[in-house]
């Protein structure tokens, strides 16, 4: 197979591969095909070189990394894609069954929304960087259609007067509650700038 | 310069025009140029991430108003007569 992508060296490659299966123990599988794996991983070195970042191998990066937060990799459909195809957008991640059964996986069609893609970028979601200012921000917080379980109206008191943000990770779903995200998601590694203020 | 000048002819066989839209690091655009390959089909490829400015504007253009797809390999037969997005084995298998 054509491989013009070999700036990264086979221990890198190795390196990446360790520590992207260290995460089956979360619930994250690679692909058991190794060298098929192997040459994703390689993309994924070769777009950290060129661009700062490990964007998916498979979708075109602006080189701007606000703009192709979404498809760092692991990108934000890939839990998704996983649950709903058996495999990630390039086949990198793959169901436990597809694993567990060694399945040979197909490519999930792509499902990032085509605005988010190359050039037509509004994505823009930050997650608040400096502290959080409890009592002015909690008096802020506009939740709209949220519903009780009875139907009625959630009042908006009742979100102001939680005592912190609420804070998910674009990736894997991971919430907590606390004045700023963690450097690193606990669950799926992502970066800090993967999350998004929910509540 | 257009990206025209970027497209990389592969020999063999000349059943259709084939056209080709990669990305060099793609795994399944790698699959795709192998199997014509294998296949012994001629055909023609562009690696966009490859191209800058507006030249890779242009290929994407290109792309996008063929198949209004955004995703790699898209593979344009007989200048827009059919359209194969992605790393359809079975389809490229047909094209011979």
């Amino acid at each position: 197979m054509e491989n013009n992508n070999n700036a990264a060296g086979k221990n890198q490659v190795n390196d990446l591969f360790n520590k992207l299966s260290s995460f089956q123990t979360r619930g994250y599988f690679l692909n058991h095909d190794e060298n098929f794996t192997k040459a994703i991983i390689t993309g994924l070195l070769f777009n950290e070189t060129r661009y700062g970042y490990q964007s998916c191998p498979c979708r075109l990066a602006t080189g701007d990394k606000a703009k192709d937060l979404d498809i760092i990799c692991p990108c934000d459909y890939r839990d998704a894609d996983v649950a709903e195809y058996g495999a990630c957008l390039c086949g990198l991640y793959i169901s436990k069954k597809a694993y567990l059964n060694k399945e040979k996986v197909k490519p999930a069609p792509e499902r990032r929304p085509r605005e988010e893609s190359k050039n037509k970028i509004t994505y823009m979601d930050p997650v608040r960087s400096s502290g959080f200012d409890g009592d002015k921000d909690n008096k802020n917080l506009i939740v709209n259609n949220m519903q009780t379980s009875n139907g009625v109206k959630n009042d908006k008191k009742q979100l102001a007067d939680l005592s912190y943000p609420v804070l998910r990770c674009k990736v894997c779903g991971y919430i907590c509650a606390r004045a700023e995200a963690p450097d690193i998601c606990p669950i799926c590694g992502a970066d800090k700038d993967r999350f998004e203020r929910f509540i | 310069m257009p990206y025209q000048s970027y497209i990389k002819k592969v020999s063999g066989q000349k059943a259709k025009e084939i056209m080709l839209f990669t990305l060099s690091t793609c795994i399944w655009c790698k699959k795709t140029k192998a199997l014509l390959k294998d296949l012994g089909l001629e055909h023609s490829y562009v690696d966009v991430d490859l191209l800058f400015g507006r030249d890779q504007e242009d290929a994407y253009d290109t792309m996008n108003k063929f198949s209004h797809s955004t995703s790699f390999p898209t593979i344009i037969i007989n200048n827009g007569e059919d359209i194969i997005i992605g790393f359809e084995e079975d389809k490229l298998r047909n094209l011979k």
